[in-house]
């Protein structure tokens, strides 16, 4: 087993990784920013190196820099995290040309899995399934036609060359096919000086669910459940479940056979996700391969009992996996919130700052990961994701209790967070139906929600106003913007109150 | 001590005094049976009779907020004796700060000194996080003057620009 382990990465991921570490008697090596010297995974590791500035293509991102950290604190393996270098294939070729263990797949898997069209055509062979259409240009109309007859309306006019949305063409019957054809050629060529458009079938509302694979250095591959991640805001995951609602046993051994499928065919070590776009059919399609450790992670850990990050290490080591496909048993329900730095009122716009006060939820089912911690200073400069709040129930409707206790004892004071929104989709009747797809969070977001005054509750926070300010003048004289009075002697401007009001039903 | 509290725009008349540990309080000239303690600071345990509230404040940029459980007031305290003279319809008329909502860097400014602005206009693109946000008039005026340069750094409640 290694003896040091060095952690690449920031944030609530380096102190997840660093904590598997201290469970397994590993020593943890962390790097650090110049903006995150004060940072909780530097607070917590047994050896910290500054690696340069904050912006990460000189620090996180910096590969000479984060080898020599390897080299110099003696460290015998390097574990990613996600983001930064988790996915870069250089970086896991250079860390075993540096003689130092990379946690993850190999530097040719993640290249296999990197691009998309040499992903398709390997996977094609292993017979997984695809969304059916062309990968190739359309000739004629006439074969637009005969296709779109084939597979069935509605179907998606594609750009080959595309991105963003343009040079495509939702076409819902025969008649629309020619006249959408040759619009999304002009915007294509247009937008991308290559007409080409190919066809497939359009996936209306598709859910997104993700299939979590193991697999060691002896040839073993199992795979650990799914997790439903349909609730995304602009196609950045917010909130994750598993199992999910929708999958019964027969479609996740077919979905889990699919994803070892995938996992083998790319010679896959370590831990990886296979993501999936499905119907409402429950057909489901092969999407792409996450070559890392995900964010969400631990709902999966929470409904097998396995610790994912002990596993990848262990593997690393060169231990074969502890276990068999058949011995993989879910038991009961997680869900996770994505808790950023945002404002909700304000768009999502991040909202980096100091941290006055964290009031921290615990008690029964409640899991937390975080790297913040009160009096730090969230840097502007990174993803601002802050911590992940995970609840695991016997069923989903205890997660889903469990959540909302443990929300309304989250508080995070000084900066903005996106915690009221999680209190409005577990309140959402279609989200408690478990009625989900990835359009589900940007519908719900447009509705506007009946802002209900609670007359007592703005008594209460008038009485408790006057209260702090009094209690903080009791204090006897404190320096005027002491941080207990909070009010006093400082008038606000004239603000008009953007909050939107999120009272407890 | 008499205060004036305003919460969600909304002004209220509160009589506060604490002796040897005893509240009274007249709200609107209304008498309740009120106890509080501070649990830590920014946290106030309170009870109005026999309920019982946990009241939570917090300041971010530079604005007051006062959260009872989840539902989160815009709060503002003043003692109307200390601040007699001061006048506070002022503020919607004259000169409007605009400030930074969060610490970032000023990637662009969008107008300059004595140009006309509408409610909404872009004044400034504030960067944070590796998104940029635009910082709008809140009022319809003229910029009386621009207190920042491209590419500075700005904290939150930094004042980058004044509109008239």
């Amino acid at each position: 087993m290694f003896k040091k382990i060095l952690i690449a990465n920031r944030g609530e991921i380096a102190v997840r990784v660093l904590r598997a570490c201290h469970e397994m008697g590993i020593a943890a090596v962390v790097v650090y920013s110049d903006v995150d010297r004060a940072a909780l995974h530097v607070r917590q590791a047994d050896e910290a190196y500054p690696i340069g500035p904050a912006a990460a293509s000189e620090s996180y991102l910096n590969i000479p820099k984060i080898l020599d950290v390897a080299r110099r604190s003696g460290a015998d393996a390097i574990h990613p995290g996600y983001g930064f270098l988790s996915e870069n294939a250089k970086f896991a070729q250079a860390c075993v040309d540096h003689g130092v263990k990379f946690i993850g797949p190999s530097a040719a898997a993640i290249d296999a899995m990197g691009s998309k069209t040499r992903a398709r055509q390997a996977m094609e062979k292993a017979g997984v399934p695809f969304v059916p259409g062309t990968s190739h240009g359309l000739e004629s109309s006439d074969e637009a036609r005969q296709l779109a007859e084939r597979i069935g309306y509605p179907v998606m006019l594609k750009a080959a060359a595309g991105g963003g949305g343009k040079g495509m063409r939702l076409v819902h019957a025969p008649d629309q096919l020619k006249s959408s054809l040759e619009a999304a050629r002009s915007e294509a060529q247009r937008s991308f000086g290559d007409s080409e458009v190919y066809l497939e079938k359009a996936i209306v509302n598709p859910r997104h669910i993700e299939m979590q694979v193991l697999a060691d250095e002896h040839g073993n591959t199992v795979y650990l459940g799914e997790r439903e991640c349909s609730l995304q805001r602009r196609h950045q995951k917010v909130m994750e479940e598993a199992p999910s609602p929708i999958v019964d046993p027969d479609m996740r051994r077919r979905m889990g056979e699919v994803a070892v499928r995938v996992a083998e065919a790319a010679a896959y070590t370590n831990a990886g996700t296979v993501e999936f776009l499905v119907d409402q059919q429950k057909n489901f399609y092969f999407l792409e391969m996450n070559t890392r450790l995900q964010v969400e992670h631990p709902v999966t850990e929470l409904i097998t009992g396995l610790d994912l990050v002990h596993l990848q290490i262990r593997i690393a080591a060169g231990e074969k996996l502890p276990f068999t496909q058949d011995d993989v048993r879910l038991r009961g329900h997680a869900m996770e919130c994505r808790i950023y730095a945002e404002d909700p009122d304000n768009n999502y716009f991040p909202s980096p700052g100091r941290i006055t006060l964290l009031l921290a939820p615990s008690g029964p089912g409640i899991r937390r990961d975080s790297g913040m911690y009160e009096g730090w200073n969230v840097p502007i400069d990174y993803d601002p994701l802050l911590a992940k709040l995970i609840a695991y129930g016997t069923d989903r409707d205890q997660a889903i209790a469990r959540l909302r206790r443990a929300l309304s004892e989250y508080f995070v004071g000084g900066i903005k967070t996106n915690i009221s929104l999680f209190r409005r989709i577990l309140r959402d009747a279609d989200f408690r139906a478990a009625k989900l797809d990835t359009g589900f969070l940007d519908r719900m977001l447009k509705r506007t929600e009946d802002q209900a005054v609670d007359a007592q509750a703005a008594l209460v926070a008038a009485i408790a106003a006057g209260m702090f300010a009094e209690l903080s003048s009791a204090v006897g004289g404190a320096a005027n913007g002491s941080r207990s009075a909070p009010g006093v002697g400082r008038p606000a401007s004239n603000w008009k109150r953007r909050g939107r009001r999120e009272a407890f039903e | 001590m008499l205060y004036d509290v305003t919460i969600d725009g909304k002004s209220y008349r509160l009589d506060l005094e604490r002796t040897e540990g005893r509240w009274s309080c007249r709200l609107e000239g209304r008498e309740l049976e009120v106890d509080g303690i501070l649990a830590r600071p920014d946290v106030l345990s309170l009870r109005i009779g026999n309920l019982a509230f946990e009241v939570k404040s917090e300041r971010v940029a530079n604005q007051l907020h006062v959260w009872v459980g989840s539902t989160r007031f815009a709060a503002e305290v003043r003692d109307p004796r200390s601040w007699r003279g001061r006048t506070r319809a002022g503020d919607e008329q004259g000169p409007k700060k605009i400030v930074a909502p969060m610490p970032g860097k000023v990637v662009r400014l969008l107008v300059g000194d004595g140009d006309a602005v509408e409610s909404g206009t872009g004044v400034a693109v504030v960067e944070a996080m590796k998104m940029q946000n635009e910082i709008k008039s809140p009022k319809k005026g003229t910029v009386q003057k621009i207190l920042v340069m491209e590419g500075a750094a700005v904290n939150a409640g930094d004042v980058l620009a004044i509109v008239e």
